[in-house]
């Protein structure tokens, strides 16, 4: 039905112009502020830290190892540290279903 | 209580006490548990009432039920697709059980149990046990290919997999963290400014102008923390709905 999706465009575009519809990549009900978004960061960071200097401690009890995969995971939280921070700006879905990058 | 002795105890407004006398010291039924079971109670009589008339043109209570069934909704539709909607009740009490937390603890004399670590790291243990059960109910073995993106070279697969592996499991403690701080920070924020109040009001004939500053600033923050209530629990709820899509969908 041509007409109906016309209809229903040109409603999109008026409501989209009184500004009762915010247009769809902006949802959220504030914008992020400066402050906002490096808290973000800095929790992820100190949480991926968190996570890896917990799970080495696990491994090095269970296996009795104690400190080097601590000291490893202490590392590999770091990693995922940025990696958490890479992906809060960059989340991945958006790099997955445009493909118009090579994945990794 | 705030004022001992002249310095600024912002910290004692976290710790837990027994309530309801003898019988709540013997099981250990904290003011935290109580505003637990308040919010869960409010939310409950909320949904109810609110929806008992069920009428076409909602009255004051129907519509904010319906608004805030309509926003979880459409956070979930939004988030996870239709797939996700079997989620929704889940998302909707995780939803209202952190807003009502946080809102409640606004109120004079309330406590705030979103901000004891304890209640919010159960909360995203929780979603983290959803998540995974989900996701491995709905992929099987396929879950574990998530925590080595396809493509990328087999000799870096030592050092992609733990990264992978850890940064899976800092979710839920960033999840609980977030909420934790935001809620402890604003009400050690509000306590010392408070504190400051009463310090300068007591400051002779000038003190009460002085006074005025802080005040002010508190009225401000008053208003900034329901802000903060408010996008805590919205952020709660897409976090936990972008982590769902991640388990539905597995990229």
């Amino acid at each position: 039905m041509p007409d109906k999706n016309s209809f229903e465009a040109r409603l999109r575009k008026a409501r989209a112009r009184r500004g009762v519809e915010t247009p769809p990549g902006q949802s959220g009900p504030t914008p992020p502020n400066a402050l906002g978004i490096g808290f973000r960061a800095g929790v992820e960071v100190v949480s991926a830290l968190i996570a890896g200097l917990g799970l080495g401690w696990l491994l090095d009890r269970l296996l009795g190892t104690w400190p080097w995969l601590f000291l490893l995971f202490f590392v590999f939280g770091g990693v995922a540290g940025v990696l958490n921070v890479y992906r809060l700006f960059n989340p991945r879905r958006v790099g997955r279903d445009t493909q118009d990058r090579p994945p990794g | 209580m705030a004022v001992e002795g002249k310095t600024i105890d912002a910290l004692s407004q976290f710790e837990l006490k027994t309530v309801l006398g003898p019988i709540g010291e013997a099981v250990g039924f904290t003011q935290s548990t109580a505003h637990m079971a308040l919010a869960a109670g409010l939310i409950t009589l909320l949904v109810m009432f609110g929806m008992a008339s069920r009428a076409v043109v909602p009255g004051r209570l129907q519509s904010l039920t319906e608004s805030a069934y309509e926003f979880v909704h459409g956070i979930v539709t939004a988030q996870v697709g239709d797939e996700g909607k079997r989620f929704f009740p889940f998302v909707f009490t995780l939803f209202m059980f952190v807003l009502f937390g946080n809102m409640l603890g606004l109120l004079p004399y309330a406590f705030t149990y979103t901000s004891h670590i304890a209640v919010t790291f159960t909360l995203a243990a929780i979603v983290f046990v959803l998540i995974t059960v989900v996701a491995l109910a709905l992929h099987g073995k396929k879950f574990f290919g998530y925590f080595f993106p396809e493509g990328a070279p087999l000799w870096l697969a030592p050092i992609i997999i733990p990264v992978e592996v850890v940064s899976y499991l800092s979710r839920p403690i960033s999840l609980s963290i977030r909420l934790f701080a935001n809620m402890v920070a604003g009400h050690v924020m509000l306590k010392v400014f408070a504190t400051f109040i009463v310090l300068l009001g007591g400051l002779g004939a000038v003190g009460p102008f002085v006074a005025v500053l802080p005040l002010t600033v508190n009225v401000a923050l008053v208003g900034f923390e329901i802000l903060v209530a408010f996008l805590q629990a919205y952020v709660f709820a897409i976090l936990t709905s972008i982590y769902l899509h991640d388990a539905v969908h597995l990229h």
